[in-house]
């Protein structure tokens, strides 16, 4: 494969080398699709999707080897603007997004979808205020943005440490769901199953680092969206809702209400059973007190600005060619990543109607329990304990508060809840590892390229040559890929209160310190070290004192919006610290000025 | 007119293409979210409105907002000759 190494012809041929890429990827879905008629067993069919997939990403991971620092920081710089689209949409595109979202609308309704809003309206944030000035800028970390702005060891430091507590908090939920799929998917105990997906995603990453994670999250992000959009586009088409179910689902909307009368859904209440909840609240109810209010855009504000300050995706936009490239690039991540979440609403929607409405043949509220018992899907899911029926009131008919379930499964049960095949089932696990190890590769790369360019060259030894810097970062990859995985396997924490954590530990301490870096020139080194500082305290002090300290939160403002209050305090600090110190440098102005006009050469040089 | 004032005008509409889109950011973000029981009372395209804003209607806005930024703000940095040779 000789195309890897001839750069030039390699960047011309993507559209080829992925169309093919695309049409052999239906074609083995289509093999397997026959083999499932043929006869082979489902967990054959599983392990092939998974495996297969996981092998594929493997091989480009080491076509893309690299003993270059420009390649392996960002990728050579010159990824073309929809290909990084691409890359930064499954980078993006965590294992909650993939697997928890659909399930927490189905469960949670109107409130949830937030996080909805909340993780695409950040791009505008990283277009308009961010990504062309980074890229400008010419940095290899999103620390070396700051080291280099305010000047300074402690500055880059305190940006170092944040980038590690949000990433870090970020990847163990992400290696926690490769385990968790690779271990049902290969029939393998949990705690190997991260081990063996932690495999899978160092080889992606170690050999080519930027480049080889760019080349590998492009291939997942097409397994990934065609995992999430056929088993939707088929049910809906079964439902007869047409083939662009998205548009068309709102009379499913109103049809759910008044299922929900029907089956006095939010009348008929009961409390959570060993960690599977009954439906409890309406499909549409938008939050109607002051305090519902609040947190919802509370909620929003916390993943936007979160968005805006995680490492692992603005370092996405070192990569282009251009900063004009780099904005253009923007706009086509958040369309890759608006087809799969204006998606899921739709799913949610889809899978609550087969599950409600009596003139659906795949319906249950209502019927009786015993009928119910013997549904396949039901019986499998309650076999590993994340679904469960309890008839309370005795009578034989179940109602809506007597069926609980796990609301991450809805993605992955929903091809069997709909009567689709069992490839279809499999093709949603190869979507779902895609997802997270993707995310988990973006994650684990901006941490151990903060620590080894950042930390290790920067300041503890700047005379390192190339070859040793290169090992350095291999070597903290490995490191921190397994001190992640160790953590993962103590499953302390849920998928998606992890990753809400990363938000706000990132918006806490990283947000203002970047954006008045570039668009406020008084900013200077005491106020941005004060704005990290101030605002990782104060942040995690909070969600301390509300998660464990028995606090009553503040209006509404709970663990999952901890960032507001450390974005708050980090932009007071941040502000009055540099009012009371003396202004940066001219040549600091300058390099700000520098920073805002797209033209001339980066401020920091090709390598550095 | 030298560089330096033309870098001041470059980064004058800069700025106020900044405060137009986050302004509709704003808006799409928090704003129309804040009244979705009140929008519910309408319908739009069989979908009760506030519904549909939350779970569509924002993300299209910002979806094709941002592909207006950039053109916006490469025509901004030609004109003012401060964009990247082609």
């Amino acid at each position: 494969m000789s195309i890897f190494r001839m750069q030039g012809s390699f960047i011309e041929n993507l559209p080829k080398i992925y169309g093919f890429y695309t049409g052999g990827f239906v074609v083995f879905v289509l093999l397997m699709a026959l083999m499932e008629r043929a006869g082979v067993k489902e967990d054959t069919i599983g392990l092939m999707f998974v495996g297969f997939t996981v092998f594929i990403y493997a091989v480009i991971g080491w076509l893309s080897r690299t003993m270059q620092l420009d390649a392996y920081y960002v990728a050579g710089r010159q990824v073309p603007a929809v290909f990084n689209g691409m890359a930064t949409a499954a980078d993006w595109m965590s294992g909650a997004s993939f697997v928890a979202m659909a399930g927490g609308i189905y469960m949670a309704g109107h409130p949830y979808l937030a996080f909805v809003v909340g993780w695409t309206g950040g791009y505008v944030l990283v277009a308009v205020l961010m990504a062309p000035y980074l890229r400008k800028f010419g940095c290899y970390t999103v620390p070396d943005f700051i080291g280099t702005r305010y000047g300074g060891n402690l500055a880059r430091l305190c940006a170092v440490i944040v980038l590690v507590v949000a990433s870090f908090t970020y990847v163990t939920a992400q290696i926690n769901a490769t385990g968790t799929i690779a271990s049902r998917a290969l029939l393998i105990p949990f705690q190997v199953g991260i081990w063996i997906g932690l495999a899978g995603i160092l080889l992606c990453s170690m050999l080519g680092g930027m480049r080889a994670v760019t080349w590998t999250q492009v291939a997942q992000y097409i397994v990934l969206i065609i995992a999430y959009l056929v088993p939707v586009i088929w049910m809906s088409n079964k439902q007869g809702f047409g083939v662009i179910p998205q548009l068309v689902y709102g009379d499913a909307v109103l049809r759910i209400a008044e299922l929900e009368t029907l089956h006095q859904v939010g009348v008929l209440k009961s409390a959570a059973q060993s960690g599977l909840t009954a439906l409890n609240v309406k499909h549409n109810a938008p939050p109607d007190t002051f305090v519902g209010s609040v947190q919802f855009v509370t909620l929003v504000a916390c993943m936007m600005m979160g968005t805006a300050s995680l490492p692992h995706i603005l370092m996405r936009y070192f990569t282009t060619p251009s900063v004009r490239a780099a904005r253009t690039s923007v706009a086509w991540s958040l369309f890759f990543i608006f087809l799969l979440y204006f998606t899921a609403p739709a799913l949610a929607t889809f899978t609550k109607l087969q599950m409600l409405d009596p003139n659906l043949a795949t319906s249950i509220i209502g019927k009786s329990v015993a009928d119910v018992n013997a549904i396949t899907w039901v019986q499998k899911w309650t076999s590993v304990g994340q679904v469960k029926v309890i008839d309370l009131n005795g009578d034989g008919i179940l109602q809506i508060n007597e069926f609980f379930m796990r609301p991450d499964i809805v993605v992955l049960a929903t091809p069997e809840i709909a009567g689709l095949p069992y490839v279809i089932s499999g093709l949603v696990a190869a979507g779902g590892m895609a997802a997270a190890m993707s995310t988990a590769d973006g994650l684990l790369l901006a941490i151990a390229n903060a620590l080894s360019h950042d930390l290790y060259y920067k300041m503890i030894d700047p005379k390192a040559d190339v070859k040793r810097r290169l090992i350095v970062a291999r070597v903290l990859l490995i490191v921190i890929g397994a001190a992640g995985a160790g953590v993962a396997s103590m499953r302390l924490t849920g998928i998606l209160g992890a990753v809400a954590w990363a938000f706000d530990f990132a918006m806490s301490g990283l947000f203002f310190p970047l954006v008045l870096g570039v668009w406020w020139k008084r900013a200077n080194r005491p106020g941005a070290i004060a704005g990290m500082v101030v605002g990782l305290l104060v942040g995690s002090w909070y969600l301390y004192m509300v998660y464990a300290g028995g606090m009553k939160p503040w209006i509404g403002i709970d663990h999952l919006r901890f960032g507001i209050i450390g974005a708050g305090a980090s932009l007071i600090a941040m502000v009055v610290v540099t009012l009371v110190t003396a202004p940066p440098d001219k040549e600091t102005q300058d390099m700000v000025d520098e920073v805002r006009i797209p033209k001339g050469d980066t401020v920091l040089g090709s390598t550095h | 007119m030298n560089d330096t004032s033309q870098k001041a005008v470059h980064w004058n509409r800069t700025r106020n293409l900044m405060f137009v889109h986050i302004t509709i950011w704003f808006i799409f973000s928090f704003v129309v979210h804040w009244f979705a029981p009140e929008l519910n009372k309408a319908s739009f395209m069989h979908f009760p409105l506030g519904f549909y804003m939350a779970s569509q209607g924002s993300l299209v806005v910002f979806v094709v907002q941002l592909f207006f930024f950039a053109r916006q703000q490469d025509k901004i940095d030609r004109e003012c000759g401060m964009a990247e040779a082609d």
